[in-house]
């Protein structure tokens, strides 16, 4: 009796900080009291007498407890590898990345497929490993190929990615990008075991082209920071330009060094005098100078790209298309906003969770094939459904375009047309794309 | 004498006022998402006769069977509002649990059934006691909410899930779980109760399932001339009590589908404000009314000609509709 009490109140109390409060409820679906009994760590036998399995039948009841499934369920194991890139400069680091960044959205993500996957047997789990910059991330992810993972989501710079993938080829894997945009994945070095969550730079640059040429700016001054990633960002920009009809009148790199508070009111003007323009296109992915940027203009003109008006996956003022719900369910949850890198996790594990309540089956092959398959779609929050491209593994999707308060417009912009998906007039397209997945 | 006469060309003043117009001049009842107001509609002139202020981001709405209460779903104050119809003020508040988006009346009149969006659940209320009878733990984003005739079987539509949950409302239990395509949104049996029709905004389809074996019997697919694929997305569905047609709100293809409802085929397509949602008939069926989120306006479609006849420009983001019943 003593034991059943214990039991139960540990089980009261687990249920309770698991889910921040706790309500009697009453406990569905096909109930296998044996199986809880014997959960609880204790058996029924024929000596216990029948005071106490009435007690503990009733002190089970009010445990606020899931519905219970008669079998034990099916696993699908996802694992998460981040390795974070170069962080912001303290300086401009305004909004501190949170420390669970991508994880967080993970496992709102997994909460959502095992509330579905109760109904179907099916349970699902997020392992995370996080790695310093200077770790190797290659041995990380091995390791994690030799324990069997097969779902693996990868939040690491291209060239990690590359290695992994090819670390990967041949085995019974599907990897996700849920941080690179580098367009060359999606290109010329394409690999068919990966698939991209996140817009790559030539999306984000066609989805902001797109509602410039629309407002009749299309006379951009392009100014580009430092780093790589700033150079492959503009090059994004100048194809789009070419794409849509807009011109790069002027072209400059920012090199006055990062921090910029202090100086930018005496530097910026003299930078961007002398131009005739519409709007300011920045290129600087690490936010190292382009907020300082607006309003010092030589002339009043906007900012757009990284900074000023930015097309992204997922922004903190986007509710539209029930986006509202994920992004209170992910408050409740974190007690923060979500953010693009919480998406890109989110949505894979999604995929996941789809494919396997789809094909009623948590076997690695029958899910792989139907996210590959014309049959997907996925409810993602951005009013339509979003699909993969099959000819690079691209999730298709419509471009945010968003100012820091306030969600501006979501591209594509109306009249652009596409024969096959309006989505794909952002992004590099079948046609033109450089990818060949070996065979 | 003079008397007489007078009343005598009254008398006839009013037969040809009835003649001309519909039978009754019903009450429309409009929630309306972003400026927290109910716009109150009279079927007869189609003009709106008032505007009620209520709780924040109003969305599921219905009156209770003696026309008395109007309820409200007020999602961000986590609160299902209860009006009085004749003096239009707040009477209570339910304990409707977090979040409530949806909810539907037990045939009887009682109890209440709402899904609580954000937590997964089903609240299940006595109107009557103020009390919360059960939780019924569903799927992901829980809205569409359908009762069978006799009031035996609850549907619970589960937009991330993708399920139609089977509840059985006497034990509270789910008996089954039917799955649709992506996003389902609405459930609405057949007054006859052999067909749940339940829609799905992102799957663009309707599937019509059969109570008794829970298998879908057919799927609906739509096809607009001119209208993107992606922009039809089905929510609102209305079935006529003969069973024999059914309309069907497309959201952003800005039409309402009539759709016969033995053969499946869609009929016709209605034009029809911007992004509509939710459906209401007249209890005479000869009017339907659409909520149109994005032109801020309810569409009036005369069901006998199948045409739109008026819009009327409600407040902003209009989302769920009812109508009294006399």
């Amino acid at each position: 009796m003593i034991q059943c009490s214990e039991t139960v109140r540990r089980m009261q109390n687990e249920t309770r900080s698991e889910a921040g409060k706790c309500r009697v409820r009453r406990i569905i679906g096909k109930l296998n009291f044996q199986e809880l009994f014997h959960s609880a760590g204790f058996n029924i036998s024929g000596s216990v007498s029948g005071t106490l399995t009435v007690a503990c039948l009733l002190a089970v009841l009010v445990i606020c407890a899931s519905p219970a499934h008669a079998s034990e369920p099916d696993k699908v194991e996802i694992a998460l590898v981040s390795q974070p890139q170069e962080l912001p400069p303290k300086l401009s680091n305004l909004d501190v990345p949170p420390a669970d960044d991508g994880v967080a959205g993970g496992e709102l993500s997994i909460k959502d497929n095992n509330t579905t996957g109760r109904f179907l047997g099916q349970e699902f789990t997020l392992t995370s490993v996080t790695l310093a910059p200077e770790e190797d991330a290659l041995a990380a992810f091995n390791e994690l190929l030799d324990k069997g993972y097969k779902f693996i989501i990868l939040n690491v710079p291209a060239d990690r990615l590359l290695a992994m993938a090819d670390a990967a080829r041949g085995k019974d894997v599907l990897l996700f990008n849920a941080s690179a945009r580098d367009d060359r994945l999606r290109g010329k070095d394409c690999r068919d075991n990966v698939l991209h969550i996140p817009p790559s730079h030539a999306m984000l640059a066609d989805g902001l082209a797109q509602y410039l040429v629309t407002k009749k700016w299309r006379r951009w001054f392009l100014v580009v920071g430092r780093r790589a990633r700033d150079a492959h960002y503009a090059e994004a920009v100048r194809k789009a330009a070419r794409k849509f009809g807009a011109k790069i009148v002027a072209e400059k790199s920012w090199d006055y060094g990062p921090d910029a508070r202090r100086t930018a009111q005496a530097e910026v003007p003299v930078f961007t005098q002398g131009v005739d323009y519409d709007i300011l296109v920045v290129a600087d992915e690490i936010g190292e100078f382009g907020e300082y940027l607006a309003y010092r203009t030589w002339d009043p003109r906007p900012v757009a790209g990284t900074q000023g008006l930015v097309p992204t996956s997922w922004h903190r003022t986007h509710e539209r298309w029930g986006s509202a719900q994920l992004q209170s369910r992910f408050r409740k949850a974190f007690n923060r906003f979500m953010t693009p890198l919480d998406y890109h996790v989110w949505a894979p594990v999604r995929a996941i969770g789809e494919g396997a309540t789809r094909t009623t089956s948590t076997d690695f092959a029958k899910i792989r094939d139907y996210i590959g398959s014309s049959d997907f779609e996925l409810a993602g929050f951005k009013g339509q459904k979003l699909t993969f491209r099959p000819w690079n593994g691209q999730l298709r999707q419509p471009v945010l375009l968003a100012a820091a308060r306030a969600l501006v417009s979501v591209s594509p912009q109306d009249g652009f047309l596409h024969q096959k998906s309006l989505l794909d007039t952002m992004g590099t397209d079948e046609p033109q794309s450089e990818c060949r997945f070996a065979e | 004498m003079f008397t007489e006469f007078r009343m005598y060309l009254w008398a006839i003043a009013m037969s040809f006022a009835f003649a001309a117009g519909p039978a009754h001049a019903y009450t429309v009842y409009v929630s309306n998402e972003k400026d927290n107001t109910v716009s109150i509609i009279d079927s007869e002139t189609l003009e709106v006769t008032g505007t009620l202020d209520v709780g924040q981001r109003p969305r599921g709405i219905t009156l209770t069977h003696d026309g008395k209460q109007l309820l409200v779903c007020a999602s961000d104050d986590d609160t299902v509002e209860v009006y009085d119809v004749a003096t239009r003020q707040l009477v209570k508040n339910l304990p409707s649990g977090p979040d409530p988006e949806l909810f539907i009346l037990h045939p009887s009149g009682n109890p209440l059934y709402i899904a609580n969006e954000d937590d997964n659940l089903v609240t299940v209320i006595d109107l009557e006691k103020n009390k919360v009878l059960a939780e019924i733990p569903v799927g992901v984003e829980p809205e569409g909410m359908g009762i069978s005739p006799d009031g035996a079987i609850l549907v619970n539509t589960s937009e991330t899930t993708n399920m139609a949950h089977f509840i059985d409302t006497t034990t509270y239990e789910i008996i089954d779980n039917v799955l649709v395509d992506s996003r389902p949104r609405f459930a609405e049996f057949s007054n006859d109760g052999t067909a749940l029709w339940v829609t799905s905004e992102i799957g663009g389809t309707v599937s019509v399932i059969d109570p008794s074996s829970r298998k879908i019997v057919a799927k609906i697919e739509f096809e607009i001339p001119g209208v993107r694929a992606e922009a039809i997305q089905p929510v609102g569905v209305r079935l006529t009590r003969d069973g024999k047609r059914a309309f069907v709100a497309l959201g952003p293809a800005n039409r309402v589908a009539v759709i016969d409802a033995k053969t499946f085929e869609v009929e016709k397509y209605l034009l029809v404000g911007q992004r509509v949602w939710q459906l209401a008939l007249t209890p005479d069926e000869k009017l339907l009314f659409t909520t149109n989120g994005a032109s801020n306006d309810v569409t009036v479609i005369d069901v006998e000609a199948l045409k739109a006849v008026k819009s009327i420009a409600v407040g902003r983001f209009p989302w769920g509709v009812t109508i009294s019943s006399d």
